[in-house]
């Protein structure tokens, strides 16, 4: 059994114009230590599918159904006070904007110690001596000192490695990392992805990186999941995936990689991603793809096995060149 | 909402500028109906004197009318061009109109008030002087801030490279850019100016007797009122909605011309 | 943090200076002899000249300026033209009268105008927000004095539960003055609990979207704890600053509150000073308001500074 198993997800959103399909029929599985990469363009319902296993999307808005088991345990229907000791210490989240994520009134060390103290029982000191172990874990020189800073005298990369050390704390089985390096210098960047790995082989975590750059899938990813327009249009392990994609939405994101520039020209994918508001039974890619055909505006091509462990959505695949 | 509000505005309005021309003289005394409860002669009752409630009532939206619009004209008409001389030249006379406005948001609204009344004696024109100058602040700050950011902008920074004079730059950049902000001070000037007055005319530092006022008014009614309930519960009525009004219309319009205000 | 306090005492030495240089000022610029109008309109020749020589009007501007300021700050405040009494024993008197009420009215804009603000932003669009709301607005729009008459008209008139009006101290009969003081400080009150309660809930509403209120809920804390330390935290800035932005209504709204409710306060001090042309207590009054005022904006500023981390460590302004 997995460690997290994703079934069927679909979450979408009222709002002024109708309901929002952002997350349609995802189905994943994670095991303990693995590193699976979500990707794919803003918009494609790669943060609203992690987001919905800690039920972090608010809630008053958000139409959610399918299932999501941790450890064999259903997420979805769980009372909110014993969600509330999922968050935080079983699931926890490194957030995409480090800047406004940590509270500005709040100390370093007391952001960091008040997770400790909520799930772990600890005393204050207790508590304390942990947190600068925990800034050590993460990279930050001087952890003492910093514990008594206030969020505004950090740098953009001190701050991650906070939220980090937040989201570490009670060594959480599955970690949710949203966007954790797009905000940050590359050499920062480099630090943030060993401090995964590091924690992924020290303690088993299984993390969930949301990102939409393929650079950061390939160095640190196990395994990769390409989305589009609330879809799952292709799965398969980093190097599988590398070496063979079959979705030309997949290799159009890899033309657009830095180091794939012809001329020193990055390639763009031509056309738009279609409304969240309508689905029409045809390939969502269909007016962006070079490869499109007749049939497929007849039906949506099915999530189908092009090759052991490899998934992809599309009726004219790419061949293993 | 903001339509109620707009209701609200226009009611008051209409009510100042034709209620006096169609109810009765507001200083007719009917000594055989005084205190009269409200009737058909008296849509509103009658006060002390027998005077009509309803015709005082309409001309006192007049003076609340006058007190609220011409306080802020007075305000913006001296704000405005401070505003802008501050915000061009910033290096010289910035500092001072800044620490100026500072000490000016320092004095309360009402201690303007009773100096001015102290000073030149208590009446609408020293209403509209003291309301007036407390406004000046938020209109200064508001004009000023416009300039610095509309000088910031990479048009408005290719016209002064092109030799463009300050006063094109202002009057064809600046000002429209602050019409949103000020209408929408306005809005909030209006009504407090309306409460001001009315304020001062209740405690007898504003608009004196017999001159029909909503504070006046109340200032009687508080003598009488547990004989005749009904002049308290009119001029405050009144009051109260004209301000309802231009709160609403004010909250509406923030949403429509101030992008800032948007979360 | 203390180059910051320096800066904002600074200033406050400033508006002190300028305040006392236009009331001096002004009461030169009323028509007439300075001496004669201090000592008031009855006042004999001899009275007159008394107050010429105790004030040095006779010196030049500069001089009577500084004569003023030395008499000032040793509490020399000259006579009321009414009962004659010094005019600082008056302030002495009525002074705890408004401290009382204006608290008193503090206590319940803060109660309920915080309290109502949070839950209003809590239950956002639901019953509570409406009611909330729409008692913001109507607390917006109607004026102090005439909810005071109302309120004299329905507790006192209609169904005599509290005294219309009148005054005694705490310290001769606590219940008696509590229940004359209940009604003046619910409708001083009124108003600021309705500018406070849209404040507080716009401020609460932009903290509970803020992404570390996200954060928060992430690491399973109750809701509790996400509202009342993460978001409420960050709204308290908000709420310090209305205080202070509003301090000046407060005075206002107290001297029309104290007119309604007949309590001889230093409101009521002031209107009858000005009615009467009592001008020595009115030049008193004035100063007072405005030292008051000066003060405890500066501890606004000061508390505004305690609460916001960027101030206390850089004394950087907050502009």
């Amino acid at each position: 059994m997995s460690l997290l198993e994703i079934t069927d997800l679909k979450v979408g959103f009222d709002t002024e114009d109708g309901l929002v399909q952002a997350v349609r029929d995802i189905s994943l599985t994670l095991d303990e230590g693995e590193i699976l990469a979500l990707c794919g363009e803003s918009g494609c319902g790669k943060s609203v599918t992690a987001m919905s296993i800690p039920r972090l999307l608010p809630p008053a808005t958000t139409r959610l159904s399918g299932s999501i088991k941790l450890d064999g345990r259903e997420l979805t229907t769980l009372p909110e006070p014993e969600m509330r000791q999922v968050r935080g210490k079983t699931v926890s989240v490194v957030f995409q904007e480090p800047m406004t994520s940590l509270n500005p009134s709040f100390t370093v060390g007391y952001q960091i110690t008040e997770v400790l103290r909520r799930h772990e029982k600890l005393s204050r000191q207790a508590a304390a001596k942990r947190a600068v172990e925990l800034l050590e874990l993460v990279g930050i020189p001087a952890p003492v000192r910093r514990m008594k800073e206030y969020p505004h005298q950090l740098s953009g990369g001190m701050r991650q490695r906070v939220m980090i050390a937040i989201a570490v704390a009670c060594s959480p089985r599955v970690l949710i990392a949203d966007e954790p390096t797009t905000a940050l210098d590359v050499t920062i960047q480099a630090g943030v992805l060993d401090v995964f790995r590091d924690l992924r082989d020290r303690l088993g975590t299984a993390i969930i990186l949301i990102t939409h750059d393929l650079g950061v899938v390939a160095d640190i990813a196990d395994r990769a999941m390409v989305m589009y327009a609330g879809r799952a249009v292709e799965q398969a392990p980093v190097a599988e995936l590398f070496a063979n994609p079959r979705h030309p939405y997949t290799l159009g994101l890899m033309k657009a990689l830095p180091s794939a520039a012809v001329n020193g020209r990055l390639a763009e994918i031509p056309g738009m991603v279609p409304s969240p508001l309508s689905d029409p039974d045809e390939c969502a890619f269909r007016d962006r793809c070079p490869r499109a055909q007749e049939d497929c505006a007849l039906s949506r091509p099915p999530l189908t096995r092009q090759a052991d462990e490899h998934l992809a959505a599309c009726f004219h695949p790419g061949g293993q060149s | 909402m903001p339509m109620a509000g707009l209701v609200l505005v226009v009611a008051f309005v209409l009510l100042a500028l034709i209620g006096p021309l169609v109810t009765g003289d507001p200083a007719a005394q009917d000594y055989l109906a005084t205190l009269a409860p409200p009737s058909g002669a008296h849509p509103m009752g009658t006060d002390d004197l027998g005077r009509d409630a309803f015709a005082r009532i309409a001309h006192g939206a007049q003076v609340s009318l006058q007190a609220g619009v011409l306080s802020t004209l007075l305000a913006m008409v001296v704000g405005i061009p401070i505003g802008l001389v501050a915000g061009f030249y910033r290096r010289w006379l910035d500092p001072i109109v800044m620490r100026l406005v500072d000490v000016t948001l320092a004095f309360p609204f009402l201690v303007f008030a009773v100096g001015l009344a102290a000073i030149i004696g208590p009446s609408l024109k020293g209403v509209v002087l003291a309301l007036g100058f407390s406004q000046l602040p938020a209109i200064i700050r508001i004009t000023r801030g416009e300039v610095l950011a509309v000088r910031e902008m990479d048009y408005v920074a290719a016209a002064i490279a092109d030799g463009a004079g300050d006063g094109h730059i202002i009057f064809r950049y600046v000002l429209p850019n602050c019409a949103s902000p000020l209408i929408v001070q306005a809005t909030v000037a209006i009504p407090a100016a309306i409460i001001g007055e009315s304020t001062l005319s209740f405690l007898g530092l504003g608009v004196q007797p017999p001159t029909p006022s909503w504070g006046v008014m109340l200032t009687t009614a508080q003598q009488y009122l547990s004989d005749a309930p009904w002049l308290a519960i009119w001029p405050g009525l009144m009051i109260a909605l004209a301000t309802l009004g231009f709160n609403l219309l004010g909250d509406g319009l923030r949403d429509v011309l101030d992008p800032r205000s948007h979360r | 943090m203390l180059w910051f306090i320096l800066r904002r005492c600074g200033s406050a030495v400033l508006v002190l200076f300028l305040s006392s240089v236009l009331i001096f000022l002004g009461i030169r610029a009323l028509p007439g002899d300075p001496a004669s109008v201090m000592a008031g309109q009855e006042a004999s020749p001899a009275a007159i000249e008394a107050i010429r020589k105790e004030f040095g009007l006779d010196k030049p501007l500069p001089a009577q300026y500084l004569d003023y300021v030395g008499q000032t700050l040793t509490g020399n405040f000259g006579r009321s033209t009414q009962d004659q009494l010094p005019v600082a024993d008056i302030l002495a008197e009525r002074l705890p009268v408004t401290l009382e009420l204006s608290l008193l009215a503090m206590l319940v804009a803060i109660v309920v105008g915080v309290g109502a603000g949070i839950v209003a932003a809590v239950r956002r669009g639901k019953f509570a927000d409406y009611v909330a709301t729409g008692f913001g607005l109507a607390g917006l729009s109607v004026p102090h004095f005439w909810l005071g008459l109302l309120g004299i008209l329905l507790f006192a008139v209609t169904w005599r539960v509290l005294p219309a009006s009148g005054y005694v101290p705490f310290t001769e009969d606590p219940a008696g003055n509590l229940q004359r003081m209940i009604l003046p400080a619910l409708v001083l009150g009124t108003g600021f609990a309705a500018i406070l309660m849209r404040q507080t809930r716009s401020a609460m509403l932009g903290a509970l979207s803020a992404d570390y209120v996200r954060t928060a809920r992430s690491k399973g804390l109750s809701e509790a704890k996400v509202v009342g330390a993460h978001a409420l935290r960050n709204s308290l800035t908000t709420v310090v600053t209305v205080l202070g932005l509003q301090l000046g209504a407060l005075i206002s709204g107290a001297v029309v509150t104290e007119q309604i409710f007949v309590i001889p306060g230093f409101g009521k001090l002031t209107v009858d000073a000005v009615l009467t042309r009592n001008y020595p207590v009115i030049q008193a009054v004035v100063l007072v308001t405005v030292i008051g005022y000066v003060l405890v904006n500066l501890l606004v500023d000061i508390a505004y500074a305690f609460l916001n981390p960027r101030i206390r460590l850089s004394g950087g302004s907050r502009d």
